[in-house]
């Protein structure tokens, strides 16, 4: 039996070209005075295909940077220098969140004052018994 | 495991790094709703906040309340927020059966009198008690028992919240929300059939995060998810404003992806995160898939007047009205909530009790 081809239309919410702005406008004001932004994509309505859309615009960059702490994270800079798509996976790699943030440097990436120090200690460690803790 | 030692200090022991806590805190302030400036806010709160004591009661349910909690996004993220809490007495969920379980419900009550969380899914049967009774005692007495020393109650599931599906027409159980028999504690309404599983949690993580239970509406419902209706944050609402409607579920308007309000949509008058928090783990909501919202969240949401009638039509828009409303589309949305509440309270004033009578002389306590 044969079907007749689908005819797959894709309705549009009409916020992908709000959301375009609104990066801009975030990346005009850090510029202008260094204020960070984050946009979470889970607040905005968008249609089926929109969010794909959304990122095939904001295409991809120099940067990608993958952080490993429950579930893996995609830090991926746009291809508009200071536009980052960050990802965030469970440990079964389902999406819990997806954020556009607008900064020199996405925070998560800067090694953090705790987690250098546990590393600290355990270098210690390591240098005064040749073993880890 | 301690119940004194802090959320910050549970994560550190498992080994999550501070990069770790931080995403953490970033995906709990999206769950709840809040911008991602709060972040710095909810990493502070959450790093100190100590594991509460929670009781699950479940009455006449379907279990899909805790399906879908259990659907969650597990294991990490959700499943922190459980190794965050102490979940004592759920007795579909914990391994303690019979007397030991219901020791367990006990000493958690005696040793957090006060302080403990009570999650209420289902409905209370009023009409007669042994309708549904865990280990022979009734809903209504264990509620009216555990709620005593409760901080708070969290009534999860429409049936919980206003009655649900038991208390739809004719209500052969007498079936009744929590609020219609605890009125001295605070209690948070989660509606739903079921509740988005991140929103259960949501509430949860509010309460660990700030301490208290969060802002409500008039009907008892956390404005972080229920603040706005499907039809305001639905992608198809330009369609609606424009008024080009489907009419039927495989014309040409349904193929294109246009609005569902002629096909019963209840999205103008039901307040729910759907439409931006989705289901599925973020895939897609019911309106994606091309079919109206039900209304699950709203109270008698069975009692509507039917899922595919248009929520005009018992009050005789005609499509003329219908597209001519799109131009003001919020304010016909507002109109029809209005007249649609008109319509439950008459639909409520009717309801009528039935096929319980010859029942009642069998109450157990
Ligand atoms: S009536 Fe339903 S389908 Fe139409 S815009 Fe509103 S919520 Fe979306
Ligand atoms: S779309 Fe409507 S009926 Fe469906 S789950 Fe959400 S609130 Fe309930």
């Amino acid at each position: 039996m044969s079907f007749p081809p689908l005819e797959i239309t894709r309705p549009e919410s009409g916020n992908l070209k709000l959301i375009l702005h609104e990066i801009s406008h975030a990346l005009s004001e850090l510029m202008a005075t260094g204020n960070e932004r984050s946009i979470d994509l889970r607040g905005i309505p968008l249609a089926p295909g929109e969010e794909k859309k959304l990122l095939e615009s904001l295409g991809e960059g120099e940067i990608r940077a993958e952080l490993d702490a429950l579930g893996k994270s995609r830090i991926q800079e746009s291809r508009y220098s200071g536009v980052w798509i960050v990802t965030h996976c469970n440990s079964n790699g389902e999406i819990m969140g997806r954020f556009i943030e607008i900064t020199r440097s996405p925070a998560l990436l800067a090694a953090q004052t705790e987690d250098m120090a546990a590393g600290l200690d355990a270098l210690r460690q390591l240098i005064a018994t040749g073993t880890e803790s | 495991m301690n119940k004194e030692r802090t959320l910050g200090e549970i994560l550190r022991q498992q080994g999550v790094s501070r990069r770790g806590f931080l995403k953490f805190c970033a995906t709990t302030a999206s769950l709840m709703a809040l911008p991602p400036g709060m972040v710095p806010t909810i990493a502070r709160a959450l790093e100190n906040a100590r594991r509460p004591s929670v009781i699950w009661l479940s009455f006449q349910e379907c279990t899909g309340c805790t399906e879908s909690l259990t659907r969650s996004h597990a294991p990490t993220i959700e499943g922190l927020i459980f190794d965050a809490i102490s979940l004592d007495y759920h007795h579909t969920l914990q391994a303690a059966a019979g007397s030991a379980a219901e020791q367990a419900r006990e000493s958690a009550m005696k040793e957090n009198f006060g302080n403990y969380l009570l999650v209420v899914d289902g409905s209370i049967p009023l009409a007669n008690a042994g309708f549904s009774t865990i280990a022979g005692t009734s809903n209504l007495e264990i509620l009216k028992e555990v709620a005593k020393g409760a901080a708070a109650i969290i009534a999860v599931g429409t049936c919980a919240a206003y009655g649900g599906l038991p208390h739809a027409k004719p209500n052969p159980t007498g079936a009744v929300p929590v609020s219609a028999i605890i009125s001295d504690k605070p209690i948070v309404n989660v509606p739903g059939c079921p509740p988005i599983p991140v929103v259960i949690s949501g509430v949860l993580t509010h309460f660990l995060t700030f301490g208290r239970l969060p802002d409500l509406d008039h009907l008892g419902r956390p404005l972080a998810f229920y603040g706005n209706n499907i039809h305001d944050r639905c992608y198809r609402r330009p369609f609606y404003e424009r008024g080009q409607f489907a009419e039927s579920f495989d014309d040409e308007g349904a193929r294109k992806g246009w609005c569902l309000y002629k096909l019963g949509c209840k999205g103008p008058v039901t307040y729910n995160a759907c439409a931006t928090t989705k289901w599925n783990n973020g895939t897609s909501f019911p309106i994606e898939s091309g079919h109206g919202c039900l209304g699950c969240s709203e109270p008698d949401f069975w009692d509507m007047g039917g899922f595919y009638r248009a929520l005009s039509e018992p009050i005789g828009l005609s499509a003329r009205t219908v597209a001519g409303g799109a131009i003001g589309g919020a304010a016909l949305g507002a109109a029809s909530g209005l007249l649609n509440r008109k319509k439950k309270a008459e639909a409520l004033a009717r309801h009528e009790k039935i096929g319980v009578d010859e029942l009642k002389d069998g109450e157990t306590k």
